[in-house]
């Protein structure tokens, strides 16, 4: 039942990892630059979903709705004053102001909200599953997360596919220069990823808070870092890569956490990151590119 | 400086470095004696030489070998920890100067060899993917030490990786402590060692990269292919590389332990190495100079602003994204190409105007 129970744990984990690295996938497919400040969108998220909830008395559904709102918003502003003036600069720069967009984020949030943690209340109102007479419990949060993930899942895989704003997405994400002569807005295309991508960050944060009710400036570091590395697990730039990656991350982690050690899972989610990426260097799904000459 | 002009590239960056390093000691060392710097100043010393030894051998790894570490900061903490745990082995009336350069040298030692180990299978994968798994050995490293507890009594050294109950201690001390890292360590780095430490980068670093093997490991960073196909062995210029990379930041470690009293692993974290990465890109990738004074403000402006108590960290992500944005402006780009170009001109004038001429008759 242990068993069970940990793998249940592991998926929902690993869903809101999912999540959060299906925004890192996106970006780095279509403006191939890694969004270091992606986790602390996740934090910021969370806090808005935890003052509409809390200051407002809003209903959660409301709060939840807020919060995409605000880092939509958010994540398109970062972009469009951040990123888009170094389109052309190399890939570093572009990094460097990704962590300073993230440390502005976290200490403009600290200004707020202060550093002491707010213990935020779950948003999910529905009680917790029992069965076999109590021996394997499934929480409301792990369901809903679950549920969340796939229908994210399934709803960006149709969106790409078939949506004409999505198929210019993975037209900028083949060859952008190209994309642009075919008449696609790469400008838009762009800030439609960001936009896209930082709401799944505000849905992961509210859901990744409701599990783990600590929430503080630093909030979105680890997970964001972790995200990032399930990204790269599951092959970047590939969005079922990103949900594979994201749920064996959170599956490994809970799993090593409860049978080997607590302070090492941090370690064997690495280890294990490292042996995927030597035995299969672009990752589970990723893709192959050959070089040319 | 008309001379330095007729001198090499080579030799004039070597003057740059090197010169800035002994006026800078040259300035603050007598004033240090005398007591004339605050003691929060001269406590800023010694972390800013190893912040630049750091920055120097991240140099190396990014700007010259063209593969971005997100992880020399475990480099960094395994020199720091190998130091602390050698300085508690050795005998109490060695002199202080010969515990420390023992201390650098083996965590310099114990770096490289944890570089060899990681840089075999890293240096195989390229651009992100490297980077991650760098970030992922340095999350490992600090991981593992968390959860070390070392002590030594007259038996010799006891490890356990469990609690410190477990080591069996009779009498002796603690050396690290779990996620408390280490604990009463002697403060023996002085401001001239660090200095010492700068100076032996710059030597290794600076005649590394204008060696053979430098300028092999250029060429594989501006084109991999081209540079395999003139008979470059890539796996060999790339680790020694990395490795050189790995002793320094680990060297860097020992002296940057020795100054404090306690330290912890999670002080070589993710946050580490991007904050040594900054320092790298913003004083120039491949630009040593221009590295030695972006180590030296960065690390200095977080300090300076700790007057606005809260907003310290704030204004310092403002400049950073300030700084990226301006230098990668294109319009001051733009204008800074026209002024460059005005001032030449302006030398070379005569020869300027015979050329417009020509194109006018044409």
């Amino acid at each position: 039942m242990t068993f069970i129970s940990n793998l249940i744990n592991g998926i929902s984990l690993g869903s809101v990892y999912a999540i959060i690295a299906l925004g890192y996938t996106m970006v780095y497919g279509i403006a191939k630059m890694l969004n270091f400040a992606h986790g602390d969108v996740i934090m910021v998220g969370a806090y808005i979903s935890y003052c509409v909830t809390a200051y407002l008395g809003l209903p959660p559904i409301v709060s939840i709705l807020a919060a995409m709102v605000v880092c939509t918003i958010l994540g398109m502003g970062i972009e469009r004053f951040a990123y888009k003036p170094l389109r052309k600069a190399g890939s570093l720069a572009v990094l460097i102001t990704a962590i300073g967009v993230s440390y502005l984020l976290q200490n403009v949030a600290l200004l707020i909200w202060g550093s002491n943690p707010k213990s935020f209340a779950s948003v999910i109102s529905f009680s917790s599953i029992a069965l076999f007479n109590g021996g394997l419990i499934i929480t409301a949060e792990s369901i809903v997360t679950v549920i969340a993930c796939i229908v994210i899942m399934i709803g960006l895989t149709v969106f790409t596919k078939k949506s004409k704003i999505g198929k210019g997405m993975r037209a900028v994400s083949e060859d952008k220069d190209a994309a642009e002569l075919m008449g696609i807005n790469v400008n838009v295309t762009i800030s439609v990823t960001f936009a896209i991508g930082s709401a799944l960050a505000a849905i992961a944060g509210v859901l990744l808070c409701s599990a783990y009710p600590t929430l503080q400036p630093t909030t979105g570091a680890m997970p964001g870092i972790k995200a990032f590395t399930a990204a790269v697990f599951g092959g970047i730039g590939s969005i079922p890569g990103a949900m594979v990656g994201g749920i064996l991350l959170g599956i490994i982690e809970i799993f090593s956490k409860s049978y080997i050690s607590t302070a090492l899972s941090d370690a064997i989610v690495f280890a294990v990151l490292i042996i995927v990426l030597l035995v299969k260097p672009t990752g589970i799904l990723g893709k192959k590119i050959m070089e040319k000459v | 400086m008309n001379k330095l002009k007729n001198l090499s590239k080579y030799a004039a960056t070597n003057i740059k470095c090197y010169g800035m390093v002994i006026v800078a000691f040259a300035v603050l060392y007598p004033m240090l004696q005398a007591g004339l710097i605050s003691n929060k100043v001269s406590g800023l010393l010694i972390p800013i030489c190893a912040y630049i030894v750091m920055a120097i051998s991240l140099n190396l790894a990014v700007g010259f070998l063209g593969e971005l570490s997100l992880g020399h900061a475990g480099f960094m903490s395994v020199g720091a920890f190998s130091g602390v745990i050698t300085i508690a082995c050795l005998n109490d009336g060695m002199p202080a100067p010969v515990k420390l350069l023992i201390a650098i040298i083996v965590g310099g030692i114990l770096a490289g060899i944890l570089g060899l180990v990681i840089g075999i299978p890293v240096i195989r994968l390229r651009g992100d993917y490297l980077a991650i798994v760098t970030l992922a050995f340095g999350e490992i490293i600090k991981n593992i030490i968390n959860c070390l507890y070392i002590g030594i009594d007259d038996a010799g050294l006891h490890f356990s990786m469990k609690s410190a109950n477990d080591l069996n201690l009779a009498g002796g001390k603690m050396i690290l402590n779990g996620p408390q890292g280490a604990v009463g360590i002697e403060k023996i780095s002085t401001f001239l060692a660090g200095v010492l430490l700068v100076v032996f980068a710059l030597f290794v670093v600076l005649n590394l990269v204008n060696s053979k093997t430098g300028r092999a490991v250029t060429a594989i960073r501006d084109n991999r292919i081209a540079a395999e196909s003139v008979g470059i062995n890539i796996t060999k210029y790339k680790l020694t590389a990395f490795i050189v990379s790995a002793v320094i930041a680990g060297m860097a470690g020992a002296l940057y332990a020795m100054n404090f009293s306690t330290i912890a692993a999670k002080k070589f974290d993710f946050n580490t190495s991007i904050l040594i990465l900054v320092f790298v890109v913003l004083g120039g990738m491949g630009n040593i100079p221009g590295t030695i004074i972006a180590t030296t403000l960065l690390y200095i402006l977080p300090e300076m602003l700790r007057q606005f108590s809260d907003f310290r960290m704030l204004i310092y992500a403002v400049v950073l994204i300030a700084v990226m944005l301006a230098t990668n402006n294109a319009r001051l780009k733009d204008l800074r190409a026209r002024v460059s170009a005005k001032l030449k001109t302006h030398k070379g004038l005569n020869a300027e105007s015979g050329g417009k001429g020509d194109v006018s008759n044409g």
